[in-house]
């Protein structure tokens, strides 16, 4: 059945996995501290025994991830993706609301957010077209590319309304093309061109925002407007991290999570709890875990042995700078509140589970950079 | 992929990171104080505890105001997520509009609770504890109010409280107040505001976002504000209290032996009951503006031609001064002409012949100008300002005015003019440019009755001491005496006559308009004066009564003197009685916590 080679524990990429491991261990510490109830002797709310409960159904797909080689993802990468956009329909028509959004779908008990596997189908799919022959070879993208895995997803997120993950789609599909190497100068005509239309169609897309968008963006402009209303997330995330101070008030010790002065604290936000406990230094450690695992991916795909290979693992690597990118910024109030969450970090199953699978195949790329011949998967 | 574009992404990612780092250096290092400080802010609440402001009581311990709880809703629109408009409207009996105007206004702070109601009474209370649960963010406060039992009775002298005025909240006697502290605003309770208030409370307690509050942190206990204790006898005031009819006018008694202000009331009052519930613009412009002025103290702020009643001072004066011998005899015709002008006496066919006595029995006004001819304006002056006539007495509780005793200097400089004789006639009757408020011819009175004592007037119980004597012979206060006996006894005075005590007064009646003018109306009415001590052996009181327009002294103001003078004595002489029950005021408290 699965061949297993010993050379897959040798060449392992124990770094990556350290650091993802490590990340996760930090989130679901700073879960526990900012859900921990404010009144002495209160019920603690279970989040952090569920995330630990999600790391270990994530650590189990990951090593079946691993198992295989990437091969498989590339062959079935089209189905992957057309099921990727079934998903996002079906979450339209028959989505859960949250938080004004509509992100989730339920089967059963358990709810999943469509969108946090759509990022790696859309990964796997866009790599496998850029590759393949379909997309007119160096320099050219073809029409029904572009509707295939610009236009059309974008549309999908847009509707729904996720901010983040229309920021993540746009960037990665800038970043593979790049990676590719297709016409710089096509894909700067393209943004040029849509930097051009964007007063026109930053109308259209200022009314397709929700209500509650609108104010983010513009508590983001001006936090001080309202600063109990729309800026009050933006400014207290601020006050949060800023009262670290440099050491940090040190762990279980933070106010503003536990006494609920932040919202998302354990979300979206959970990185100002954590500067809030360990200060400048505790930040800076962190900072370094995530550089790491970013050059690290960096290096994997220059070490890819083939292009898909090569294209998914910048594309992951891309994936997890961006949201990196995103959701700091936001904490530190650089960027507009669009509710991304810290990979790995944040509270959260299924973003906890598909960060591992995108780990797992990063990995997966990087322990495999030396079979020159495509094993049997099945 | 080329290692070009890896080493371009590297840059970009090390350009990320170093602005992503300075960034959280910036917050965490060089602004760190500050969030620091906000972040306190966010969990510390502090909680005002009001003291409870202190009582103020009349000399025989009857309290003059009342602390009572008054209770008011609030919510704090951040904790209410979905909110039930029109049952909430309905639970507190307001408008579903109005509610809606008061939650959405504009300028409010965040995090500040908004008061919905205020004043609620016990069985709303009741209501609306019960139904909390269904309406999260509502919350009942307790503050404590201030009532005044007396209603207008004393008001001028007890003043009222209301909030710290705008503009204000930065003087430092207010600055470690809650801006919507409840502050003395007019009388004692602005006078004495200080003691009466106390000091407030702390509660530093840790909240959550919501405002729930987790723990107390620390906890300041209040410290009650001090009790004063006025000199006054509540009982003179309740009696009086419609004397003065729709009449202005003011009532000022002290004790001769002390100073202490046995009576302060003047007319007309206003209830301060309505200050301390707050009071609208109208209201107040109501007040103000009103012709009869309501919120004049006239006690301390009104200034008037004492007439009659100054010549006590022209009396003591020529007799201190030996210009008259007391037997002496002026003829009274009705009436002295001086350089082609008749100065005419109040009783148009005169009084014959007058000594003294029968001329202050029966206020003689030719006697009183021959009297005030032989001494001279300036001699007068000397007299009637060691009484403290023309400055203030210095009471403090409102600005004062200080009356006006003219001489030939003052006459020079403000009139430009020399002083004629018919100057000195007309000063020599009170009337002309001497002009006194109610407290100073309380005082003169006061000191006619103690021998000479001027005390400076104080409202405080067992708070005096004698800051000047009128050394005057044994011979003048005895004759002064026995003639203000008379006036009530026999002369003018003679509706100040108590069953009581024996009372020694002088009546004043300052002519508006001449009598040949034939206006009429109540503006062209004379004001009436009466001056009074009692008993006349061994005084215990002295007064003052002052009626604006009230027509003659003898007709309207006696009668009050008399009323002030039983209700003073009627409890001494009653208390050797079991038979006769409670005093007044405490039966009107009784009403008033009855209902």
């Amino acid at each position: 059945m699965i061949k297993f080679d010993r050379r897959l524990i040798k060449s392992f990429d124990w770094l990556t996995f350290g650091i993802i491991v490590t990340l996760t261990i930090i989130g679901i510490m700073t879960i526990a501290s900012a859900t921990r109830p404010a009144i002495d002797g209160a019920d603690r709310p279970d989040f952090y025994l569920k995330q630990i409960v999600w790391l270990c159904v994530s650590l189990c797909a990951f090593f079946i991830i691993i198992a295989f080689d990437y091969v498989w993802l590339q062959r079935f990468a089209y189905i992957f993706y057309g099921i990727g956009l079934v998903l996002l329909l079906v979450v339209l028509v028959a989505g859960k609301t949250s938080l004004g959004a509509q992100r989730w779908i339920s089967i059963g008990p358990l709810t999943f957010q469509p969108s946090e596997f759509f990022r790696l189908a859309f990964v796997a799919g866009f790599s496998a077209y850029l590759t393949s022959g379909v997309a007119g070879g160096l320099g050219r993208l073809t029409w029904p590319g572009v509707f295939f895995f610009a236009v059309l997803p974008m549309a999908l997120i847009v509707k729904q309304p996720d901010l983040g993950t229309a920021i993540l789609l746009l960037s990665l599909f800038v970043v593979l093309c790049l990676a590719k190497g297709l016409s710089r100068k096509l894909i700067a005509g393209v943004l040029v061109l849509g930097i051009i239309a964007l007063p026109f169609f930053g109308h259209i897309f200022w009314e397709g925002l929700k209500e509650y968008q609108k104010n983010r963006l513009v508590a983001f402009l001006d936090p001080d407007v309202d600063p109990s209303g729309i800026g009050y997330q933006i400014n207290q995330s601020k006050i949060t991290i800023g009262s670290g101070g440099f050491a940090g008030k040190g762990y279980m010790q933070g106010t503003q999570g536990p006494l609920r002065f932040l919202p998302e604290k354990h979300t979206d936000f959970i990185f100002a709890v954590f500067a809030e406990e360990w200060g400048f230094l505790g930040s800076f450690v962190l900072m370094a875990l995530y550089l790491m695992l970013f050059l690290r991916g960096l290096d994997t795909a220059l070490k890819a042995k083939d292009d898909y290979g090569r294209l998914v693992a910048t594309g992951i690597t891309a994936m997890f700078f961006v949201y990196f990118t995103v959701n700091i910024s936001m904490t530190l109030g650089m960027m507009p509140v669009v509710g991304v969450p810290l990979p790995f970090v944040s509270y959260g199953g299924t973003a906890l589970l598909s960060n591992f699978i995108a780990a797992g195949i990063l990995i997966c790329i990087r322990t495999r950079r030396f079979e020159l011949f495509y094993p049997h998967i099945w | 992929m080329n290692l070009r574009v890896v080493q371009v992404s590297m840059l970009l990612m090390g350009l990320v990171f170093s602005i992503l780092l300075f960034r959280i250096f910036q917050l965490q290092v060089f602004d760190s104080d500050r969030y620091k400080r906000l972040a306190e802010e966010n969990r510390f609440r502090i909680v005002k505890i009001p003291a409870p402001r202190g009582i103020i009581y009349d000399r025989n311990g009857i309290p003059l105001v009342e602390n009572v709880p008054n209770f008011s809703i609030s919510i704090m629109p951040e904790n209410v997520s979905v909110l039930d408009l029109d049952a909430l409207a309905a639970l507190l009996g307001i408008q579903t509009q109005k509610l809606q105007e008061k939650l959405l206004r504009k300028d409010k702070s965040p995090f500040v609770p908004i008061k919905l109601k205020q004043g609620l009474e016990f069985r709303e209370l009741a209501g609306i504890e019960a139904r909390r649960s269904d309406f999260p963010g509502l919350f009942i406060e307790t503050e404590i109010g201030r009532e005044y039992p007396l209603g207008k009775v004393a008001a001028h002298l007890i003043g009222y409280l209301g909030r710290i005025p705008q503009g204000q909240e930065n003087n430092p006697d207010f600055r470690k107040l809650p801006p919507d502290a409840m502050i003395g605003q007019w009388g004692i309770e602005k006078f004495h505001d200080a003691d009466l208030r106390g000091t407030a409370g702390e509660r530093v307690i840790e909240v959550n976002a919501i405002g729930r509050e987790l723990r107390i942190i620390r906890q300041r206990a209040p410290i009650a504000g001090k009790d004063v204790h006025l000199s006054v006898d509540i009982g003179i005031q309740m009696a009086i209290e419609h004397s003065f009819g729709e009449k202005a006018g003011a009532l000022i008694a002290m004790n001769p032996e002390s100073g202490e202000i046995l009576a302060f009331e003047s007319f007309p009052s206003f209830d301060p009951n309505a200050f301390a519930q707050g009071i609208s613009g109208a209201e107040w412009k109501l007040l103000t503006e009103s012709k009869k002025k309501p919120m004049l103290n006239r006690v301390l702020q009104s200034q008037y031609p004492p007439g009659s009643t100054f010549k006590i001072v022209t009396a003591i004066a020529a007799l201190e001064e030996g210009v008259v011998d007391p037997a002496m005899r002026v003829t009274c015709t009705g009436g002295l002409s001086h350089g082609g002008r008749t100065f005419g006496c109040w009783k148009k066919g005169g009084h014959g012949a007058m000594d003294m006595h029968s001329a202050l029995v029966h206020s003689c006004d030719v006697y009183f100008y021959e009297i005030g001819k032989r001494l001279g304006i300036d001699k007068m002056h000397k007299y009637a300002t060691a009484f403290g006539i023309g400055k203030e007495t210095g009471l403090g509780l409102i600005k004062e005015r200080p009356g006006l005793m003219p001489n030939t200097e003052w006459k020079k400089e403000a009139r430009k003019s020399p002083w004629y004789l018919g100057d000195t006639f007309i000063s020599a009757i009170g009337q002309g440019a001497v002009t006194t408020t109610p407290i100073q011819m309380a005082q003169v009175m006061a000191s006619v009755a103690n021998g000479g004592k001027i005390y400076k007037p104080t409202l405080i119980k067992g708070d005096f001491s004698p800051v000047a004597t009128v050394e005057l012979k044994p011979d003048t206060i005895r004759r002064i005496r026995a003639a203000l006996h008379d006036v009530v006894a026999v002369g003018t005075g003679n509706n100040a006559m108590s069953s009581l005590v024996p009372v020694g007064g002088k009546t004043g009646t300052v002519q508006v308009v001449g009598k040949s003018s034939g206006l009429t109306g109540e503006k062209y009415m004379d004001h009436a004066w009466f001056v009074a001590f009692a008993p006349t052996d061994r005084p215990e009181i002295a007064l003052a009564v002052f009626v604006e327009h009230g027509g003659g002294g003898g007709a309207v103001a006696a009668p009050i003197a008399k009323t002030a003078i039983n209700a003073y004595f009627g409890p001494r002489k009653r208390s050797a009685d079991p038979e006769i029950p409670l005093k007044p005021v405490q039966k009107k408290r009784q009403e008033a916590t009855g209902d």
